[in-house]
């Protein structure tokens, strides 16, 4: 194979690029900032005693883990406007849609670690007399969080790369931006590999941190 | 809540009357009436499903009892954690009622002496260094001060008990719930967990004792139940109970468990 390649000419755009990864951090951050609140929200439905809650938390949870994110992002863009007529902005649904994603995942991720830990803790907790808040917040969430962790920090991970997924529906995120430049210099090898090398540059250091604290928790234990 | 201790001699700190308990279509306890006297330590024996667990385990109200009602000194549990009108609340009767369990059940995420001054501290609201010294006191009672600052997974099954019985003892309980304490040690440590709740009570704490352990039922204790089937089918001094049964069931379970 004797491809010419010209990184130069693709490398005179990453103004492009350092805009559209900065998008895509954003859109990262805040979609795990919502998504924490809602997967808290979601997780203290599960866990309550109260069915219909109980209910309304599993079909949310449902609906988001079992459709695509595309589909979804899709729908609330396309077709959600028409339900509730009007328009919707596009950074607005891909906000909105990442945000309900990840929170149904966070959701599990936390309902999951709570019930991991063993009942006999919350029954020490209460031989005591504390009260179930008290129970909750001093003996069973600081470990759980604990176990929550590596799944919450590669649940995050994913969600980086699914920020990609917004530039179908024309948010100027990093892949979006590796198109641009694509269609200004017709180099898509370039383009798109300083695209893959940009999400790993921002990707790597956390999967290895994840890793690190991971292995430093279990030696704790 | 002060009380008298001469006062109240005979009066029972704490007591069921009619408990049923189910689970499902299952009846484990059918109809207990009981009381325990202050400075009273009662062994519940009796084989495994009789339900002496599922009892001890409504007397701190771990278990919601299906029917009956729990009082402790006299006054009526109700089904709520704070005290209700006449009824005193689960968290107040768990304030006065320590428990021990089977599998220890410590904090792992905290030290041993954290262990032992998080109900002070958190529940009764007691400043940390005077928790502290209580702590420390108590350790020392079961044989642990060495061990205050490590944490339970450095610790064997007999310290890890004996830290459970010093976490329970640091609420100053009125009555004191071991479940089955030394079921999940090794055999060579049961007697240092034993040993301490013998010295308990010598020490005049009011317990009651759900224990495979006959030799140790008949030394410790004042009154001894067998249960079966759900209800309390023997009852008596050890003397009369474990080293002397009359009742056939009884003697064939006793002496299962005499080695």
């Amino acid at each position: 194979m004797t491809y010419n390649w010209d990184f130069h000419s693709v490398w005179q755009y990453y103004d492009l690029f350092v805009w559209g990864l900065w998008i895509s951090v954003v859109y990262t951050f805040a979609s795990i900032l919502f998504g924490v609140l809602i997967g808290f929200v979601a997780c203290a439905a599960r866990l309550s005693r109260w069915r219909v809650l109980n209910l309304m938390a599993r079909a949310y949870q449902e609906i988001f883990r079992c459709t695509p994110l595309l589909v979804q992002l899709l729908w609330f863009y396309y077709a959600f406007p028409l339900l509730v007529g009007g328009s919707i902005d596009n950074r607005v649904a891909a906000l909105l849609t990442l945000s309900l994603y990840v929170g149904a995942f966070y959701a599990e991720i936390f309902r999951s670690g709570i019930v991991s830990i063993d009942k006999g803790q919350r029954e020490a907790a209460a031989a005591i007399g504390m009260s179930p808040w008290q129970s909750m917040r001093r003996i069973v969430l600081p470990q759980a969080l604990k176990r929550m962790l590596p799944s919450f920090i590669n649940q995050s991970v994913i969600q980086f790369k699914n920020t990609s997924l917004v530039s179908v529906i024309s948010v100027a995120d990093l892949a979006y931006m590796a198109a641009v430049v694509n269609g200004q210099t017709y180099r898509p090898l370039e383009s798109y590999t300083v695209m893959a090398l940009l999400y790993i540059a921002m990707l790597l250091p956390l999967t290895q941190a994840a890793d690190w604290i991971e292995k430093r928790l279990r030696v704790s234990d | 809540m002060k009380t008298n201790a001469n006062s109240t001699a005979a009066v029972p700190v704490i007591s069921v009357v009619g408990l049923r308990k189910s689970y499902g279509s299952h009846e484990v306890l059918k109809g207990i009436d009981l009381s325990l006297l202050r400075g009273e330590v009662v062994a519940l024996i009796g084989p495994s499903g009789s339900g002496k667990s599922t009892l001890i385990r409504c007397l701190n109200m771990m278990e919601t009892p299906s029917q009956g009602v729990v009082s402790f000194r006299q006054q009526d549990v109700g089904d709520r954690f704070r005290d209700t009108g006449d009824k005193i609340g689960i968290g107040t009767l768990r304030r006065h009622v320590g428990m021990v369990f089977q599998h220890f059940n410590l904090f792992p995420h905290k030290t041993v002496l954290q262990n032992v001054t998080e109900g002070p501290i958190v529940v009764c609201g007691r400043p940390r260094q005077e928790a502290d010294a209580l702590a420390m006191d108590l350790l020392n009672q079961v044989g642990l001060v060495d061990k205050h600052a490590a944490y339970p997974n450095h610790l064997s099954g007999g310290q890890k008990q004996r830290v459970a019985i010093a976490r329970a003892l640091a609420m100053e309980p009125e009555v004191l719930l071991l479940d089955e304490v030394t079921s999940a040690l090794d055999p060579e440590l049961v007697g240092e967990v034993l040993a301490v709740i013998k010295r308990l009570g010598e020490g005049g704490m009011t317990m009651a004792i759900v224990t495979h352990e006959m030799s140790f039922a008949a030394e410790v204790s004042s009154r001894v139940l067998f249960l079966d089937h759900g209800i309390i089918a023997q009852e008596g001094r050890p003397d009369d109970i474990i080293l002397n049964p009359q009742n056939e069931r009884l003697r064939s379970f006793v002496s299962r468990f005499k080695s």
